[in-house]
């Protein structure tokens, strides 16, 4: 690994304007670092060519004088978000063939602020899934795996392990209920998941409309900052994609703290919440006080019902959004008499058992006769849990809790597997935010005794990722936290 | 709610996934299995609350009526596993 | 009016209908997506990423599918609703790319209205609306061009549809068709819809079920779907309505199940019956917040409004005298109506009315023309009308002269001129005519003064036709019996 790739964003535009490497060297460096990490299987397409080609013209735009806010930095696209001419295949089979004729509205962002694009990376199937394991190009491995691989954290484990093994400058993600979060967490990197239309939806392949989110994972908070500002923005194309201005966020990173009410939500904290957790939960408020903000415990009191409630909702809206693929118009097709048999056929072999798990939960909810039992009361749930936080910011600027109840684990745990219900309460701290469309970013905090990284979780009002940056940079500059 | 073997055959139906014979019964476990988890919502009175349907409380926005795309027949048929004489093709439908 | 009553040797039935009607909104581009609605292209031109369903497309709404709508909504005088909501309908269909329709379900934007049909007999019947919701259209199979395989074109999916939901009320298939006239009328004047029903743009299913006469249970209903003309509405609301008799007298009973209207035979035959039917796991449409609309909104709207085939029909009866068979034939058709209003104008409009029910109507349909593309124009109808009231031209003259206007265009009183054509009124010049017919059939004036007066019409009859038909027939008559009676 060369040194220039441990650089972050914000270093890497420094030293490309001052001219000590060109965007081509840098580009080739990640190239490089690619082909020997492949063993984390992070990528499922890489661009070189195209990459070298982006690349190439940063450099022109260097010498005359035209580079834009992130010329020639190197990023790695979650391949969730269509990107033209770029295969893109949502790691499911279904899609391996999909070459799209469009770019999404957030990659569209980024190509126009000069980035190079070094390849797709690797996710959950249709991002469902917490562990990077429901892939069909298989599973990512975490970079600070020791003796056994561990998972990266999911949906958006192939952005988060190539950011922390500097397979990529930077990473696009996306977090439908913690899937930019968690990896974040457990690869020991930053993530932040935005208010909901903050970034538009257009050209993502969405799983569940009314809570995916893009956002970007990287180093450390600043590089969030630029990144963000990069992706944000309104888009007339989504109709759920808002109208409000998208502020200079790195203006954000040198605002004092103090002043601002910190709380922290008492249903966070179980019984039986790990120790470790708990401590570091404790350090991060307690750098937060001794900047001269004031902490306050505040209560979410539906906490306990988000899960259920998200795994009412997501699996129902992707059950519609997923019916699309049905080997006619694009992507797999298998064999059938009738159509019917085609329809079954592909998608029976074209999706995975955890899609075809959700697909069918989703059916289920949304039937006649369990409509009102299962999905109206979930969306009701979902009100008093926005309700919640709505509440909550009327007492404090921000919520501090960890992000995860746990580090990574290894690929193929047990009891993972064997219950999925297991896996889904990985999400406990996550999926809330998303159901209240609310911004949250995860930082790494600290290791574990076994030397992984937590990760702690601040979230926000609506449209105040800047309030997040504000944070989050301050914990960081207290945790020194060493990334890999 | 329990459901059984009949309800997962037609929730596999509408969904168009196939469960061989010799997995229902697991399906049906497994099914339950998250149904009575999610039902812990039950705990909760909501007989007054008003569903959440959109976070963001804004209401539609209404484009212009101009055409603005189409004419890309290309790039709408090259994905296509099947396409002939310009048309998606499919096994014949029978009604 | 006469009450539609089956009898059987068992029985007395009635029919009980309501209608489901899908009509293409006339807008440049689709409903949620850019990409026009121009027909009759090479097959999946017009389409768009979205209309295609690719994956991480999204649906924005088209203005314009709105307006039209609410215009649609005012026009059958129903509720608008300020807040609706569009929702998915899931269902997997080859014509349906993204395997759900973007309809509106549980809030559409139009709520209960009513329209007044006309029936032959004269009277008028009220018609409820339930509601119309906007949704977006499927893409078409193609069949026939290869044994094995359906081929999809996708033109037409994402047009914009309104969907009228009519209330069961229709109890005669003379109703229901009286029905359909009147809301394809209703369509046109408003430029919503183009209201074709064998071009599609307009599809019926209609929903069918009898019951005993003086009873007024629902029995089971079964629907037909799109049934694509109003002659075939009729033909299938009465045939099913006597399979359904036949099945209950015979102690059967009636399954609700889809069916399709054969014209040819004119049965009905099943699509699927209800076990097999679609769980269609409606839900509201996460892509798109609620549509709200504004008083304000509304009612701009509401102030571009026209005025509707009733509100004319009741003025072209209490302004201009007309029937009211005549102004509803008038009114059924915009086109036809204002070009009587303006062939009328100044004129007497009755006379204007009947020209153009008879010899004007006629003609178009003889020489297979639209009203707009008539030789004839209203202002030179009015003023052929207009030479036969102030007597310049007798009633017969005018058909002849009308026969020249519809070849030539020309403007009547020129024809009148030119070919001297004037009916002749003066005394002085019919009498010497009289005096020339009475001086040369001695024989007949004889018989006449013997008692034989109803040859007074002989001598009529021979004055106007030595005038060439000019010669005006009142003064004519009165003038020959004053003479004969001297
Ligand atoms: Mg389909
Ligand atoms: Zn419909």
């Amino acid at each position: 690994m060369t040194e220039i790739t441990t650089f972050s964003v914000a270093e890497t535009l420094k030293a490309l304007k001052n001219k000590e490497f060109s965007a081509v060297e840098l580009t080739k460096a990640y190239l490089h670092n690619m082909e020997n990490g492949r063993q984390y299987n992070a990528y499922i397409t890489e661009c070189a060519d195209v990459a070298l080609k982006q690349a190439e013209e940063a450099d022109k735009r260097y010498i005359n004088g035209t580079n834009r806010a992130l010329e020639g930095i190197p990023l790695g696209i979650k391949d969730l978000f269509c990107t033209k001419d770029i295969r893109t295949t949502a790691a499911s089979h279904i899609l391996d063939n999909f070459v799209p004729p469009y770019e999404s509205t957030v990659t569209q962002h980024l190509l126009d602020d000069g980035a190079v694009f070094l390849g797709k990376l690797n996710l959950d199937e249709f991002a469902m899934g917490g562990s990077n394991e429901t892939s069909y190009f298989g599973p990512v491995i975490n970079p600070w795996s020791k003796d056994k691989p561990l998972v990266p954290g999911g949906s958006s484990g192939g952005s988060a392990a190539a950011v922390a093994a500097h397979l990529c400058a930077a990473a696009t993600g996306t977090d439908t209920g913690g899937s930019i979060r968690e990896p974040a967490a457990f690869c020991g990197i930053t993530g932040i998941k935005p208010t909901y239309g903050r970034c538009s939806r257009y050209g993502i392949v969405a799983f569940a409309s009314s809570l995916d989110q893009a956002g970007p994972i990287a180093q450390d908070v600043r590089d969030c900052a630029i990144l963000l500002k990069s992706m944000a923005g309104f888009d007339e194309k989504d109709s759920t994609s808002c109208n409000i201005t998208v502020p200079d966020y790195e203006s954000f990173l040198n605002r004092e703290v103090k002043g601002l009410t910190i709380g922290l939500p008492k249903e966070y904290r179980p019984e039986g919440l790990n120790p470790e957790v708990a401590a570091y939960w404790d350090k991060a408020a307690e750098y937060l006080k001794a900047r001269g903000a004031n902490i306050k415990e505040i209560s979410l009191p539906h906490t306990k019902y988000a899960l259920a409630t998200y795994y009412v909702l997501a699996p129902a809206e992707a059950s519609s959004n997923l019916a699309r693929y049905d080997g006619i118009r694009y992507g797999f097709r298998a064999d059938g008499q009738h159509l019917d048999d085609l329809y079954i056929n592909t998608r029976t072999q074209g999706f995975g058992a955890e899609v075809r798990r959700r697909i069918m939960i989703g059916t289920y909810v949304l039937s006649a006769g369990y409509y009102d039992a299962y999905f109206l009361k979930a969306q009701k749930m979902r009100r008093l849990i926005h309700n919640d936080f709505m509440n909550a910011f009327k007492e404090c600027d921000v919520i501090l809790t960890p992000t995860s109840p746990i580090t990574a684990f290894p690929i193929g745990d047990e009891s993972m597997l064997q219950n999925p219900i297991n896996m889904y309460l990985n999400d406990v701290f996550t999926v809330s935010v998303n159901l209240a469309g609310l911004p949250a970013l995860s930082l790494p905090i600290g290791l574990s005794a076994t030397g992984l990284p937590y990760g702690m979780q601040l979230i926000g009002k609506p449209f105040d990722e800047g309030t997040l940056f504000n944070v989050a940079a301050k914990i960081e500059t207290d945790a020194k936290f060493e990334r890999k | 709610m329990a459901i059984d073997n009949l309800t997962v055959k037609r929730i596999a139906f509408l969904s168009r996934l196939k469960i061989e014979d010799e997995k229902i019964e697991a399906t049906k476990e497994e099914f339950n299995k998250i149904l009575n988890w999610i039902e812990e919502l039950n705990e909760i009175d909501t007989n007054s609350v008003e569903p959440l349907i959109s976070v963001n409380d804004a209401t539609l926005r209404m484009r212009e009526d101009v055409v603005t795309s189409g004419n890309c027949l290309k790039d709408i048929l090259k994905n296509a596993p099947s396409a002939e004489y310009d048309y998606f093709a499919v096994p014949k439908v029978v009604e | 009016m006469a009450e539609y009553i089956i009898e059987t040797t068992k029985g007395k039935w009635e029919v009980v209908v309501g209608l489901e009607i899908h009509c293409q909104i006339i807008s440049k581009s689709k409903i949620f997506s850019s990409a026009s609605t121009e027909f009759g292209d090479d097959p999946n031109v017009n389409v768009s990423f979205v209309d295609a369903g690719m994956p991480g497309m999204l649906p924005t709404l088209n203005k314009e599918c709105v307006h039209q709508a609410v215009k649609t909504g005012l026009g059958l005088n129903a509720k608008i609703n300020k807040y609706s909501e569009f929702s998915r309908k899931n269902y997997f269909y080859a014509d349906m790319p993204t395997d759900y329709q973007i309809t509106q379900f549980r809030y559409p934007i139009v709520g209960e209205g009513e329209i007044f049909v006309d029936l032959s007999d004269g009277s008028t019947k009220k018609i409820g609306i339930e509601r119309m919701h906007i949704e977006q259209d499927a893409g078409k199979s193609i069949h026939d061009l290869n044994p094995t395989k359906s081929y999809i074109d996708l033109n037409r999916a994402g047009v914009g549809l309104m969907e009228i939901v009519t209330k069961p009320d229709f109890r005669s298939p003379e109703e229901a068709g009286a029905f359909l006239r009147k809301l394809r009328s209703i369509l046109r004047y408003l430029g919503t819809c183009d209201g074709n029903m064998d071009e599609g743009s307009m599809r019926c299913d209609v929903n069918v079920s009898v019951r005993p006469v003086g009873s007024d249970e629902l029995r089971t209903r079964c629907e037909m779907k799109n049934v694509n003309s109003v002659k075939f509405v009729m033909q299938a609301i009465e045939s099913e309505a006597k399979r359904h008799i036949e099945v209950y007298e015979n102690g059967g009973t009636i399954e609700q199940e889809t069916r399709q209207f054969d014209p040819t035979t004119g049965q009905s035959k099943v699509m699927r019956k209800k076990e097999f039917a679609h769980d269609y796991r409606y839900f509201p449409e996460p892509d798109l917040p609620p549509l709200v609309l504004t008083d304000e909104y509304i009612e701009a709207v509401k102030a571009e409004m026209i005025e509707l085939p009733d509100a004319k029909k009741q003025r072209f009866i209490e302004t201009m005298g007309l029937t009211p068979y005549d102004a509803m034939v008038l009114c059924e058709n915009k086109e036809n109506a204002e070009f009587f209003e303006k062939a009328a104008a100044g004129h007497d409009a009755k006379k204007v009315a009947n020209w153009m029910m008879s010899d004007f109507f006629a003609m178009l349909n003889k020489k297979r023309l639209d009203i707009t593309q008539s030789p004839v124009s209203a202002e030179n109808l009015g003023r052929l009308v207009e030479l036969i009231s102030t007597e310049v031209i007798s009633g017969k003259i005018a058909k002849d002269v009308f026969e020249i206007m519809s070849e030539t265009g020309e403007n009547p009183e020129k024809i009148v001129e030119e070919k001297g054509l004037k009916q002749v009124t003066d005394t002085g010049a019919i009498e010497t005519i009289i005096d020339t017919v009475i001086a040369s059939n001695p024989d007949n004036v004889t018989a006449y003064k013997n008692g034989k007066t109803n040859l007074a019409g002989w001598f009529v009859g021979q004055v106007i036709k030595m005038s060439q038909g000019k010669a005006n027939p009142a003064i004519v008559n009165k003038l020959v019996r004053e003479k004969l009676d001297k």
